[in-house]
């Protein structure tokens, strides 16, 4: 998206990040293409899907539905925040959560939102807005309900920032991987 | 021993899809990457008379069949189906013109107007004048049997077409390298195509190389269309001579990709009084869309699958895929079978109405036991698990119990019982020739095989049959990416074929290399003698012999075994229908992965929800009307019951470990059993999806005895006579 560029601030995976962007881009392509991270995936582009769910000050939206100045001055967390330590991955990986993988990473931002022992019930509709094809949900159930609880030791790594790119230099997407 | 097999394992890709960091093809980029835009038909049949380009274009590779190099087809069956029309289009949405340029913006922004010379297009299938294929089987003396019949069931059954909604929307990376070109992307298939680029672009086979990304899901819409995708992004990638990205996104891949094969099945049954079945006379009609595609096959394994799992000495088959002005079916899990298996599954539940017989035992009395024989004369091994997986789902479910317990409310309980034929129909594994290789590694072994993994979990249970063949660690067991350039072809990734078929080559060469490295560890090995590759290819396990003229001997090597048991609750305003509980018993031979095969159960039953019940295409105009997820309904979380998944191992000799195939048979008798639920509140629907409307509009039964009773639609050869109790069971 051509046209006025405006400089826009917020917090990413706990790193404060300045960009300058158009402000009605897709707070999605913000993040894959402009900041490198590719976790975020786009499975409808209108809001139905839940592929590209992220958190916004701790609520999970679908960040194609987001223009990005929507996301200025809030605490952004993708999939890539949770940097491979969150129970919930662990147990997505070990349980059936994962099959084919395209929702997961929306899947566990959805289920972090949350919080450690949802019941079913707060699980089925807290997972609504997010489609899975592959699994029939009951694995994804049955990750989430299988999490460990979370140790004190990692809650308090949680609590700090997690690496990211540098906004200033945007990293192509599908590169960081390699890092 | 088996230490990795039968195990819940860690899948090996878990780790990185829940991290985030598996690469899908939209995450892959190249330095001077172009964006890639396909411009489609606006009609569904007609001449092209005029293209214009009304834009700037300036940095565009523009790109029309005249660019073709080699030959304008999708190779598959018959080459009837252009990569870019020529001239003209056969229904709505084909290609016609490819764009790339850096600028997604301008890229989207570009118009081109085309005038068309539109000519009648065929919608109905009925009425179509092209058939790509005539299936007919035949056994017994159909007539004889009908006359040997008490009462003659006669009935049409119908289902829609069937998006399959891939999370991942299609896309292919095309980077143009050493005088060819490289693809990389989402795809089943890289053999198919790997093949349908060397005809495109007229390159010999060392300069195509097809490589998988990360795939998010398949379900057979990855299997042929691809083809088509990597052979648009390579024609731009060569013409432009950099690297092409075309990714589609939701509406485009939902208007122009592959669904599943509407169909019309017609039955006519004869059974005796007491519920033998003694002729089923079946026609098939199914609408295979603008091109052949994969529909003769489809078509076939649908007819191989029509009589569902029962034993019948009179039996004819009949069935024609067509030709209409539609998008193109093509494969979709079950792939024909399910169409099939609903009109017989929905039938036998009107059979038992008429004989005011339980459906549990109408299907207990008919169910194909081990050593009868088939529709086409295959005798049955004794891996044949019907009567297995009816009695344990009826058991797990309280069958009896909540049938008697729901009449007169709102809930309702159907059943099911289904079958499913492992691998490629008849013959087609011989003429595959798959190939699998197995290659030393310092630390272990490397899996060599051509097998994708959509989601189902093709590398960890490679992995485990692998490792426990060779008597090693299964992380000690690397699976190498599906890349043309390293793999043999061990076919495509279909047909439930991945565990049984190429898992059965991979444990045939896992064990020739156990011979061959004797004492010696893998490290040792290399130091001592070298590099070391081990391959094989399919054989026919010994008896396996089909006739594709004829339709006669053995369709399948094995057939897995599933009982699906349903209840829904109907809102009497609404006339919505909603799922409450699925158990389901299923033979699927040795599970290798139980946690996997439990995924796939699972997975399939709420996508075959989906096509009971809400996902409906509209065709406008020959175009999908509804091609976005706001209108085209899948089962979310609040939508999916919890489904209950009993196993039933009942192992195939000649499979890896005694495993058979998982992928599909879960979908196949979802839709039936709900259904059949329906049919028990009272209400007869004869087609899916059963939306609120079809329901408000179905005719309403009157009940009689145990079993419900149509008020139409039978003949009658002789007066019937036999009390209806209710509970009564004969036999």
């Amino acid at each position: 998206m051509s046209g006025i560029l405006r400089p826009i601030t917020f917090v990413l995976n706990g790193k404060r990040t300045s960009l300058r962007v158009h402000p009605l881009r897709r707070l999605l392509d913000v993040l894959r293409e402009d900041c490198g991270l590719t976790g975020t995936k786009e499975g409808c582009g209108e809001g139905e899907c839940g592929a590209c769910t992220v958190l916004v000050d701790g609520r999970a939206v679908n960040s194609c539905l987001v223009p990005v100045a929507q996301a200025a001055g809030t605490k952004v967390v993708t999939i890539e925040g949770l940097r491979g330590r969150h129970p919930l991955q662990r147990a997505f990986a070990e349980h059936g959560g994962a099959q084919c993988g395209i929702c997961t990473p929306g899947m566990i931002m959805a289920a972090a939102a949350l919080g450690p022992r949802p019941r079913l019930e707060e699980v089925r509709t807290g997972l609504a807005g997010n489609i899975c094809r592959c699994t029939g949900y009951e694995g994804i159930y049955r990750a989430i309900q299988k999490q460990e609880a979370r140790s004190k030791k990692q809650e308090a790594k949680r609590q700090r920032p997690a690496p990211t790119p540098s906004p200033q230099s945007p990293v192509p997407a599908g590169r960081r991987k390699r890092r | 021993m088996t230490r990795a097999v039968g195990r819940n394992v860690v899948r090996k890709d878990g780790a990185a899809k829940a991290a985030g960091t598996a690469l899908y093809v939209d995450d892959l980029t190249r330095p001077g990457m172009l964006h890639a835009r396909t411009v489609r038909s606006a009609i569904p049949c007609g001449a092209i008379t005029s293209l214009r380009l009304a834009f700037d274009t300036a940095g565009f590779t523009i790109v029309s069949a005249r660019d073709v190099p080699g030959r304008n087809v999708v190779p598959l069956i018959t080459d009837d189906q252009p990569c870019l029309a020529d001239g003209r289009v056969a229904h709505a949405a084909e290609p016609i013109l490819l764009l790339a340029h850096e600028d997604r913006e301008r890229l989207l922004q570009a118009r081109v107007e085309i005038g068309y010379r539109p000519e009648e297009p065929v919608f109905d299938a009925g009425r179509s004048g092209r058939v790509f294929k005539h299936v007919a089987i035949a056994k017994g003396d159909i007539e004889a049997g009908l006359a040997e019949a008490d009462l003659v069931i006669e009935g049409e059954y119908r289902t829609g077409h069937q998006e399959h909604l891939y999370i991942e929307p299609n896309g292919m990376l095309a980077i143009p390298e050493g005088g060819g070109v490289t693809v990389v992307g989402s795809l089943q298939c890289p053999y198919y195509v790997h093949r349908a680029l060397t005809v495109l672009l007229g390159l010999p086979d060392d300069k195509v190389r097809v490589v998988q990304a990360e795939t998010g899901g398949g379900f057979g819409g990855k299997e042929e269309y691809p083809s088509m995708i990597a052979g648009h992004a390579c024609l731009l990638a060569l013409k432009s001579g950099r690297p092409v990205k075309l990714v589609y996104d939701r509406v485009e891949d939902m208007l122009a990709t592959t669904k599943r094969h509407p169909s019309v099945v017609r039955h006519r049954t004869g059974v005796t009084r007491d519920g033998r079945i003694t002729a089923m006379d079946i026609d098939v009609l199914m609408d295979g869309g603008a091109y052949c595609t994969l529909s003769p096959v489809v078509l076939s394994r649908g007819c191989l699958h029509a009589t569902g799992p029962y034993r019948c000495d009179h039996v004819r088959v009949d069935g024609r895929v067509v030709m209409t002005n539609t998008p193109p079916n093509g494969a979709f899990r079950g792939f024909g079978a399910p169409q099939t298996l609903f009109a017989v599954e929905a039938h036998m539940d009107r059979i038992a109405g008429e004989l005011g017989m339980d459906p549990l035992r109408l299907r207990e009395m008919n169910a194909l036991r081990p050593g009868d024989t088939t529709a086409t004369g295959q005798v049955l091994g004794l891996d044949t698990a019907a009567l297995e997986v009816l009695r344990a789902a009826a058991a797990r479910s309280g069958y009896r119990r909540k049938r008697r317990a729901y009449r007169g409310t709102n809930r309702g309980i159907g059943l099911s019982l289904f079958f499913h034929g492992a691998g490629f129909t008849g013959s087609g594994e011989v003429k595959l020739q798959s190939r699998a290789s197995l290659e030393l590694t310092p630390s272990g072994v490397r899996v060599l095989v051509a097998s994708t993994d959509i989601g189902q979990g093709q590398r960890t249970v490679h992995a485990q049959i692998v490792a426990d063949t060779l008597g090693i660690p299964y992380d000690a067991v690397e699976v190498a990416v599906a890349d043309t350039a390293r793999v043999p072809d061990s076919g495509p990734t279909v047909a439930s074929r991945t565990t049984m078929v190429v898992g059965g080559l991979l444990r045939q060469c896992a064990a020739e290399m156990k011979q061959r490295l004797g004492r010696l560890t893998p490290a040792a090995y290399l130091r001592a003698h070298g590099p070391l590759t081990v391959t094989r290819q399919y054989e026919p396990p010994p008896g396996l012999v089909w006739d594709d003229d004829t339709y006669q001997g053995s369709a399948y090597g094995s057939f897995g075994w599933a009982c699906d048991v349903i209840e829904v609750e109907r809102d009497p305003v609404t006339e919505e229908i909603r799922p409450t509980r699925v158990t389901t018993a299923q033979d699927i031979g040795r599970a290798i992965f139980p946690l996997g095969v439990r995924g796939q159960i699972e997975g399939g039953t709420a996508q075959g929800l989906g096509y009971a019940l809400t996902e409906e295409v509209i065709l406008r105009e020959g175009a999908m009307a509804n091609a976005q997820l706001t209108n085209y309904i899948v089962p979310t979380t609040l939508d999916t019951p919890p489904i209950d998944v009993v196993l039933v191992e009942k192992p195939y000799r000649h499979g890896p470990f005694g495993a058979k195939g998982v992928g599909e048979m879960p979908f196949d008798g979802v839709a039936p059993a709900v259904v059949n639920a329906i049919r028990s509140l009272g209400i007869d629907v004869r087609e899916v999806p059963a939306t609120p409307e079809r329901v408000m509009a179905a005719p309403r039964l009157r009940e009689s005895g145990f079993g419900i009773r149509d008020s139409s639609v039978t003949l009658r050869r002789r007066q019937l006579t036999v009390a209806r109790r209710p509970g009564a069971r004969r036999r």
